[in-house]
């Protein structure tokens, strides 16, 4: 383990606790083999989305397979979210938030169905049946045609309907982005 | 001053008399037999061993809630996501860790601390995995703070169902001391890049939930990478062996099971901070990253579908603000057209809970009470219509309009909306 001597602090409540401490070795270095099996977050911009592609076709069949069940045949009227519609009723009294009418990034998608889908087995979708199943959810909301595919280079161009709908908060994204 | 140590506040032994025999504390007294005179009291006798853990009284009964969305209650636990805190039955500003609320979103995983790992990566410049015995050797703080689940006061958006208690209304708030390392300390030790502004923060439950926390001052200052709760190892529904603490900000920030955190110069835009934890407004557009909890305050007692007499009431109930301190708590029992200050309950402190309390006597007629909140930096907890005129009804998150209770001519009490 490498030596490490502990940074200098500041802040008064922080600097006063570590002030007895001696240079200590907290921890250690990671590697990058064992990074990367942790390293699943994806950006807006594309940023983590691993190499891979599947189409709307196979996406169909994934989607049977694993999130039909919980989210209807066509992503409408099962037990959990719904993923599909609502286009136009956001500011009506009855919101319908889904994958096509609210959500801002296209990349959100498969970064959520890779860390946290299906419920029952998160992780298990292989990368390019994430791609897949995402761009079958994205052609049931009018986003890619039926004969559409996605891959790392195409996910983050594709331009969500709401993707200009959000306002962030001034004092925690003003100066952020 | 109105502000007073809670053994401090001035009752005689008149004023307690008449309590008992009148108002709430008689309708509280536990079970349904009494003790006329000293002589029915049961004698003394040799009580149960001793244990190694304290369990509650049987004449006790006190738990949380599980519930789904806004008007789904009384569902089976597999179908619930969160459970609510019983505010209505605790006296203090402390929730005990067990009737802590709970939110997940994906079960409370078993983690066994020997193998759970911290891995610090992204852009600083020493890449660290940590073990929780090298978090729990490092130099900790503990402080009190509140969490709050952002959907907290989501049953009263539209309309205000009367067969709500306070714990239904409001049972998604709680306030424990944490004790851990400064997120500031871990800075230090990875070499986080000044260019990185964001953290992202992610759970080791089945959902991997992740947050991206902007670096500001005050979250750097404040947030905790926490292993104690209330003195003892956290609980597993709240985050066992560690959880992120971030006092005044929305719960699900405050992530549990942590893992991972990850620095970057932009935020992530993970499900949860688009797709989820943003508020709709009547415009159709959403607010996001609404990160810290607002001034909020609701009386507990009496509340929901309670029953009072005419007479001496004690008001109570409990404050709090992401932004700071409770400076003050108003109450009104005349439906919001006058307003007495209450009592504090001291210390208050800084992002967690302050319980207020209220000596009132009910003339028997039918009215309303409400409570109103200021925090330390000014901001006062905004009544319902302001409070909609801003926010719409469609946000689902971040309700902190002050809560009416109406008392019908029986003494009945029941959520209504304003």
């Amino acid at each position: 383990m490498s030596c490490r001597r502990m940074a200098l602090l500041s802040g008064a409540m922080v600097s006063a606790l570590v002030s007895s401490a001696v240079a200590a070795d907290f921890g250690r270095p990671a590697t990058p083999d064992e990074i990367a099996l942790w390293d699943i977050d994806v950006r807006p911009d594309g940023k983590g989305l691993p190499p891979g592609s599947g189409t709307v076709a196979r996406g169909k069949d994934v989607f049977a397979e694993n999130c039909a069940a919980c989210h209807g045949d066509n992503g409408v009227g099962g037990i959990k979210d719904r993923l599909v519609g609502g286009q136009g009723t956001l500011a009506s009294a009855m919101p319908v938030k889904t994958v096509g009418s609210f959500w801002p990034y296209a990349t959100t998608l498969f970064d959520y169905i890779h860390r946290a889908m299906p419920y029952q087995a998160p992780g298990s979708l292989g990368v390019d049946d994430t791609y897949a199943v995402a761009a079958y959810i994205l052609s049931l909301n009018g986003i890619l045609p039926p004969e559409g595919q996605l891959d790392n280079h195409s996910l983050p161009d594709i331009r969500m309907p709401n993707r200009d709908g959000f306002i962030p908060d001034p004092e925690f994204s003003g100066s952020r982005k | 001053m109105s502000e007073r140590h809670g053994s401090d506040v001035g009752w005689n032994r008149r004023k307690f008399l008449a309590a008992a025999t009148t108002g709430l504390v008689a309708s509280a007294a536990a079970g349904s037999a009494s003790a006329e005179t000293l002589a029915d009291v049961p004698a003394r006798e040799p009580g149960a061993d001793l244990g190694a853990l304290s369990a509650r009284s049987t004449y006790v009964q006190i738990g949380r809630i599980p519930e789904a969305g806004p008007g789904r209650r009384n569902v089976d636990p597999a179908d619930a996501i969160n459970s609510k805190a019983p505010l209505q039955k605790l006296v203090g500003a402390i929730t005990p860790s067990d009737l802590h609320y709970e939110r997940s979103h994906a079960g409370a995983p078993d983690l066994d601390p020997s193998r759970h790992r911290l891995l610090v990566h992204g852009m600083v410049r020493n890449q660290l995995v940590f073990s929780v015995d090298d978090l729990k050797a490092m130099p900790a703080i503990s402080r009190m703070a509140f969490l709050e689940c952002t959907g907290n006061g989501w049953e009263n958006w539209k309309k205000a169902d009367g067969n709500l208690t306070v714990q239904n209304t409001h049972g998604l708030v709680s306030t424990s001391e944490w004790t851990g390392v400064p997120l500031r300390f871990i800075l230090g030790l990875v070499e986080k890049e000044t260019a990185a502004t964001w953290m992202l923060a992610e759970g080791g439950d089945a959902a991997g939930v992740a947050r991206s926390i902007p670096l500001t001052e005050e979250i750097v200052d404040e947030a905790i990478i926490a292993y104690g709760q209330n003195g003892e190892p956290i609980r597993p529904a709240h985050g066992f062996p560690i959880r992120l603490i971030l006092p005044g900000m929305e719960g699900n920030l405050n992530i549990k099971w942590l893992r991972r955190l990850k620095f970057g110069d932009q935020p992530w835009m993970t499900r949860w901070e688009t797709a989820r934890y943003t508020q709709l407004l009547a415009n159709g557009k959403a607010r996001q990253f609404q990160l810290r909890m607002e001034t909020n305050s609701v009386i507990t007692q009496p509340s929901g579908t309670m029953q009072i007499r005419p007479g001496y009431n004690r008001i109570s109930g409990l404050a709090w603000s992401g932004h700071g301190r409770i400076a003050r708590v108003e109450i009104s029992t005349d439906g919001a057209n006058s307003w007495q200050e209450a009592q504090l309950n001291l210390p208050a402190l800084p992002k967690a809970q302050t319980r207020f309390q209220m000596d009132w006597t009910w003339d028997g007629r039918p009215t309303k009470i409400v409570s109103r909140a200021t925090d330390d930096k000014g901001h006062v907890q905004p009544d319902r219509d302001a409070f909609i005129a801003t926010m719409g009804t469609n946000a689902l998150f971040h309700y902190n309009a002050q809560q009416t209770w109406s008392i019908d001519q029986a003494g009945r009490v029941q959520n209504v909306l304003s």
